[in-house]
This record gives structure tokens, C-alpha cells and sequence, in this order.
């Protein structure tokens, strides 16, 4: 397959550029590792932008509890390369220690409580960066955000009052307490992340392959079975070959029907697809602005 | 894909909207994106079951831009938003800025960061106040290509002459302000008219769709092309057993062209030293050109921080700490004469304080004002500053990069105004 990468290359510039200028800005610097293909880029540029010394970030992997196994097995090979640091925060403890509640029924999702013991371990670590493979062609309450986004002393998003981020200029100053979360492949999308990783031959988790798996269909999305997901009478469990698009808590996390066992196959199914990626996403199922409410709230 | 030609061809382009509030900008965005069949089926569905929520007749293609729930439910654009899609010849990304209370904050960040600029028009209304400000923002940006699209041309019946007269009045304000590069279309961005596809109410248009002209204009790219300019964002020293003895600067090209061999200038110290290699991860590089982020190992030990800027002898950059500047203020809070200020150029980072306000730019009749009156919010002002140590700088129009600067205020930590210096 050939792929043109004349705009890849002025991303991944642009990306390492902003990889840098968090080195340069911040202190203690985490890169929000999930186990999903976008972080997994973030990682693979961080590792270009400063070669051949080690990245200057820690991997923090908020952990649900509910992951597919796949995810974490990658995510330890992944460490023991590196040779960083990974920080894992359990949901499980923020539940435990009465901090958030879990919620119950038929939808129930660590998925919010995500956002609790991120700020929890920001807080708690004095971490003042936390970079993210967020992308605004994802959702269009990120359309809206900043590369360098600030979060006051609670971790809160103020969308109607962001700095203007002007060139190629990042202001992070910030008062203590505060943190920025920082999106480097903000101008990407997805089919750019997909070439990339073929352009750069990066090695993904199995998931996003085509493999047999038991799922069931919930309101339009095909969902991943585990044993601890509690069905609907009408809901059937069934098996079929299927590839996820994005990786994330594995109760809302919708897989795609598909037969694509390569990236080139990958890449042309997504340049035929219909539907964007999120729409995979239970998560942002919830309501118009879901992804806006949990965002000010301190979600990714 | 049909874009390996010429050398300033650009595969990603990114351009700006703006125009006054209603003139449409959302519904073009929406329209361009539909037509072009980049909104996938559920934001479709979303659209649709939106529109209808909030009570409209047609499909509002408007929300596909209006992400926060204030917007949608006041129905105007607060914050810039960026789109993208992507067509078989370029990728596109677009910087959408609202018209609204910040509309110079907005414009100006949209504008930042772009190729070109596309201005509506309210056919029934023709050239105002605000887009003599938004023509004069783009050109402050240097911004060289300018598509004025004259929409609603569905409410003035489609007429020929109302679009000529608006394109005069718009030619005059173009060559008026210098810009380079100007393009009109008559479009309606409701009906889709000329947008995506040629209009057939209006037969007598002959030039290009609004996507048809995105996809083939010609970018400048020769912007940065003659100095040399590396600013330093960070040093990389592994400490490795490895890597013992390894020592890079890392930074993106501001400039020009780096090759190994080159001999070179640290600049504010005036060290001098040589290019030992440039590099990208494990590969060593003959040369870089701007727009690369690599890292450049230098024959020398001499002292390289960051914030300092890498040129060549032969073409210095203008160090100072006296920067006469044109000056686009954000924040609600006027600025004060005397007062610190953090100053950022690009990764050099010092204080300053504005020691004076030569003119205030009127930039509804574009003249030059002199006035005692606070600099305050979406004003253009030119300033002199100075700074607590030196700069090394270039005009904005030479290079946009090492010409640009941020004020950043001590307490609150605001981006509080954007500068181009003369």
C-alpha cells in the first residue's frame, strides 16, 4: 500500500515539537497510557522526539479493573522495553476508600469513575503534566480543545475560558495545584494514526486485528462479552470475527464486525467506513454532551 | 493520489473561516463537510435528531461544528473549533472562529496557524465594518491567500450584479491592505450552491466551487525558506554507557536549511561552532529544512540552552531588548504601561514591560490613531516593549515564527495578547 506522507510527516513534526516543549515546561510528566492504539502512538513519539535518551515521562494507566487481557500483557512488554516507569491507578481503590460510587444496572461503567482516580493520583504524585492521545476530529467537545490544556485545582476543564493558543506558542505556566493535560496529536485523525503506525511499523495489541470473540448487540453496538457483564433477556451472546477500533474499558468498548488481519486491511476498511469511532463508544451513548460533562470533570 | 509535483505543493492545508455572526460560516463548514461526504451516519443522526429538538424545519448543519452545550443552545460559535477532512488530492484542516464578544482573540488565533483565510459575506449586506476587520487580521497575520465567498446568494434572488458590486468593493479593500492571492465565489451555503457543486441558479459564475479552489490553490510555501533558524527547545543527554559522551539540541526549523558540515552561529552568546550531525531517532540526516523538528549535535562544548536560537553567519537575526511591535490584546483587563509581563518568543522566555503606545489601529476605517484611551480588549495597537534580556528576532513578515510573540500575565497566568514585531 502506498501512502502519501507528505501531511504524516508535518504531524509527527508537530507532535514531537510539542512532546519537547512539555519536557521543557514541566516537572513531573506522565503520558496516559489506556493500551489503545493512540497512546500507543504517543509512546512511540515520545520515544522518537527524545532518542536516543530515555522519554522523560512515566506511563499512568488508570485501571478499571475491567480490561481486556490482551491490553495488559502489551502494556508490561511494552514497560520492560522502555525501561520507564508505569503508575497503575485502580478504580477498585478509589471505590473502595468511599471516594466515588459505583454505579449499577444493566449499563454500568467504570468508565466516569475513571476521571476520580486520575485526579486522585495527579493530586496525590504531584504530577503537573498528563499527555494524552486525545484528538479533536474524536468528538466535538475536543474539537474545542487546547494542545496545552489548563485544569485548575480541582482538575476542572473550564471550555468558555481557554488560553488562545497562538503559532506555535505553548503557555504553560500555572499555579501550584494546577495541572495541564497536553494533546500532541490534536490535529490528527483517525485514518492519520492508522497510516502512521503502518508508515512507522508499530506494533499494536492483537484486539485491533480481526479475531473470534463472543459479543452481543446493545442499543446498535456490538459489545465484548466478559463474565461479569449482566444481559438483558432479549440481549444473545454469539461469536464472530471482529476487530476493535478503539481500546477502552471493556463494557463499553463496541467492536466492529470485520475480517481485516493487517494494517493495509485496516486501513482500507476505515477509509470506507460510514461511522466514526466513537460511535462505537457507549460512553458517549449517554447524552449530547457526555463527552463535554466529563471532561470538565476531569475525564481524559 | 495526484500531489507529488511541485515544490510548494502542500498536502495539508490549513485554512481559517471568519465572518460576522449569521453570515453562515458553521452551515459552509457543514455544508462542505456533508457534500463531501466526510460526516459520517451518527453525527448525521445526531444532526438530524438535534435539529429537531430544538425545533428547526431543515437539518441545521451548523451543529456539526458547535460542540459545547452553551453553544448549541444559544445557537452561536464561542470558541474556535477545528475540522478536518480530507479529499483525494489534500487534507484539510480548518480553524473555525466565531464572530462573537472575542472575535480578535479568535480571529487571530485561528489565523495564527493558517495558510489561508475564507471570509463570508451576507450577500444582502455586502462589505461591513467587520470584514474590513477580518481582511485587515488576516493580512496583520500574513496570511497571503484570501477566499471572500459571498453567501446567501439564494436571498438576493441569485443576482449577478449584487455579487459584482460586493466583488469591486471587496477588490478595492484587498488591494487597499495588499494581499497577495484573492479569490470570490458566489455560494449559498444552505442550499449548497457552488459550495461542493456548481450552482445552477447561477449559470453566469464560471470559476471553481469553494472545494474545488481548496483543493488546487497554490500555497507559498517560501515563507522561511532563506535564513536559517533553529530555536533550542531542550538539550538531550542520555548519561547513558552507551550514549556517554552524546549531546543534542532538540527543536523544530524555524528557517531555511541546516546541513551537516554547516558552521554556525549560537545567538543571544555569538558562539560559533559547527553542525557535527543532524538527527531523527537512529537516522543521521544530510540536511533538515524548516518545518523539521530533528536534533543537531554541534562540533564544539560551548553553552547551548533553550530559548537560544541557532543561526548561520551570514544571516544573522536582529538581537534586542528595545521590540517595537504590533499588538492584538485578549483580555478583559486593559493593559497597563510599566506593568511586568512574561514575554514568550517562540521558546525564549523573559520578562518585559510596554515602555509605550505609539497608535491604536482603527480597524473599521483602518487608521492610525493616536489616543490616551486604555489598550483593552480586541484592540490592535502598536507597542515598543522592552525586554529583561535580549531577544533574537526577526519581523514577523520575514519569518512568522521568530517574529511572533505572547504576553503572558504574572499572576494569572493568562495568554493575555499576541504580538507581530516590525
Amino acid at each position: 500500500m502506498e501512502i502519501n506522507d507528505e501531511h504524516l510527516k508535518e504531524l509527527e513534526d508537530e507532535a514531537i515539537f510539542v512532546m519537547r516543549e512539555v519536557a521543557a515546561q514541566f516537572e513531573r510528566k506522565v503520558i496516559l497510557f489506556s493500551g489503545g492504539k493512540d497512546s500507543i502512538v504517543l509512546v512511540h513519539l515520545a520515544k522518537k522526539a527524545f532518542w536516543p535518551a530515555k522519554m522523560p515521562f512515566s506511563l499512568l494507566h488508570i485501571d478499571t479493573g475491567h480490561n481486556f487481557e490482551e491490553t495488559l500483557i502489551f502494556r508490561d512488554e511494552l514497560i520492560r522495553e522502555l525501561r520507564v516507569e508505569l503508575i497503575v491507578g485502580l478504580v477498585q481503590d478509589s471505590i473502595d476508600e468511599g471516594k466515588v460510587v459505583e454505579e449499577t444496572g444493566i449499563n454500568a461503567s467504570r468508565n466516569k469513575a475513571q476521571s476520580v482516580t486520575l485526579l486522585d493520583i495527579i493530586d496525590r504524585m504531584g504530577i503537573d503534566v498528563a499527555v494524552g492521545g486525545g484528538r479533536r476530529d474524536e468528538e466535538k467537545a475536543r474539537a474545542k480543545e487546547r494542545f496545552f490544556s489548563h485544569r485548575n485545582e480541582f482538575g476542572q476543564w473550564d471550555p468558555k475560558n481557554q488560553r488562545p493558543e497562538l503559532w506555535n506558542i505553548f503557555n504553560g505556566h500555572k499555579n501550584f495545584g494546577e495541572h495541564f493535560r497536553v494533546f500532541p496529536i490534536s490535529n490528527w485523525t483517525e485514518l492519520d494514526v492508522w497510516q502512521y503506525i503502518l508508515r512507522e511499523n508499530i506494533k499494536l495489541p492483537g484486539l485491533y486485528y480481526t479475531h473470534r470473540r463472543k459479543i452481543f448487540l446493545r442499543n446498535g453496538v456490538y459489545l465484548a462479552w466478559a463474565p461479569f457483564m449482566q444481559l438483558k433477556p432479549s440481549e444473545k451472546v454469539f461469536e464472530a470475527d471482529v476487530r476493535c477500533r478503539t481500546i477502552g474499558d471493556i463494557t463499553c468498548t463496541g467492536v466492529t464486525l470485520s475480517k481485516a488481519q493487517s494494517l493495509e486491511e485496516i486501513i482500507t476498511e476505515i477509509a470506507a467506513t460510514r461511522v466514526t469511532e466513537r460511535g462505537g463508544r457507549y460512553d458517549d451513548k449517554r447524552s449530547e454532551a457526555a463527552m463535554e460533562d466529563r471532561k470538565k470533570e476531569g475525564y481524559f | 493520489m495526484e500531489n507529488n509535483d511541485a515544490s510548494n505543493y502542500k498536502s495539508l492545508l490549513r485554512f481559517t473561516t471568519a465572518g460576522s455572526v449569521d453570515d453562515g460560516k458553521s452551515t459552509l463548514i457543514g455544508r462542505l463537510l456533508y457534500d463531501s461526504k466526510s460526516i459520517f451516519e451518527d453525527q448525521m443522526e445526531h444532526i438530524v435528531q438535534s435539529s429537531k429538538r430544538l425545533g428547526k424545519e431543515d437539518v441545521d448543519l451548523s451543529l456539526l461544528t458547535d460542540g459545547l452545550r452553551a453553544e448549541r443552545e444559544q445557537g452561536i460559535t464561542i470558541d474556535v473549533a477545528y475540522r478536518y477532512f480530507a479529499t483525494p488530492s489534500r487534507k484539510f484542516i480548518i480553524a473555525d472562529t466565531p464572530g462573537h464578544i472575542q472575535y480578535t482573540r479568535n480571529m487571530v488565533t485561528g489565523a495564527s496557524t493558517a495558510d489561508l483565510a475564507v471570509i463570508l459575506i451576507d450577500a444582502r449586506k455586502g462589505v461591513l465594518e467587520q470584514t474590513i476587520r477580518h481582511t485587515y487580521i488576516a493580512t496583520l497575520l500574513d496570511i497571503r491567500h484570501i477566499i471572500f465567498c459571498i453567501n446567501k446568494m439564494d436571498m438576493v434572488n441569485y443576482s449577478e450584479i449584487d455579487f459584482i458590486k460586493i466583488k469591486n468593493d471587496l477588490s478595492d479593500l484587498s488591494s487597499r491592505l495588499g494581499v497577495e492571492d484573492v479569490h470570490y465565489i458566489p455560494i449559498s451555503a444552505k442550499y449548497g450552491d457552488n459550495v461542493v457543486e456548481p450552482s445552477e441558479n447561477m449559470l453566469w459564475y464560471t470559476g471553481m466551487t469553494f472545494l474545488r479552489l481548496i483543493e488546487t490553490i497554490q500555497i507559498k510555501k517560501d515563507k522561511n525558506s532563506s535564513d536559517a533558524r533553529f530555536p533550542v527547545q531542550t538539550v538531550i543527554r542520555p548519561l547513558s554507557s552507551e550514549y556517554h559522551d552524546y549531546r543534542s539540541y532538540a527543536g523544530r526549523i524555524a528557517g531555511g536549511v541546516f546541513r551537516k558540515g554547516d558552521e554556525i552561529v549560537v545567538m543571544p552568546s555569538m558562539l560559533r561552532s559547527r553542525i557535527k550531525s543532524i538527527d531523527v531517532m537512529d537516522r543521521s540526516l544530510d540536511e533538515a529544512s524548516a518545518g523539521d523538528s530533528v536534533s543537531i549535535q554541534i562540533e564544539d562544548q560551548i553553552d547551548i540552552n533553550r530559548g537560544d536560537l541557532i543561526v548561520k553567519p551570514e544571516s544573522l537575526a536582529t538581537p534586542g531588548q528595545d521590540i517595537t511591535t504590533m499588538l492584538c490584546w485578549f483580555n478583559k483587563k486593559p493593559l497597563k504601561k510599566g506593568v511586568k509581563y512574561f514575554l514568550r518568543n517562540n521558546t525564549r522566555e523573559t520578562s518585559c514591560i510596554v515602555k509605550s503606545v505609539n497608535y491604536r489601529m482603527n480597524i473599521s476605517t483602518l487608521e492610525k490613531e493616536t489616543t490616551d484611551q486604555p489598550v483593552s480588549m480586541n484592540d490592535i495597537v502598536n507597542i515598543t516593549l522592552k525586554t529583561a534580556s535580549p531577544l533574537s528576532y526577526d519581523s514577523y513578515n520575514k519569518n512568522n515564527i521568530t517574529g511572533s510573540i505572547i504576553l503572558i500575565d504574572e499572576g494569572t497566568n493568562e495568554t493575555l495578547a499576541a504580538g507581530m514585531i516590525e
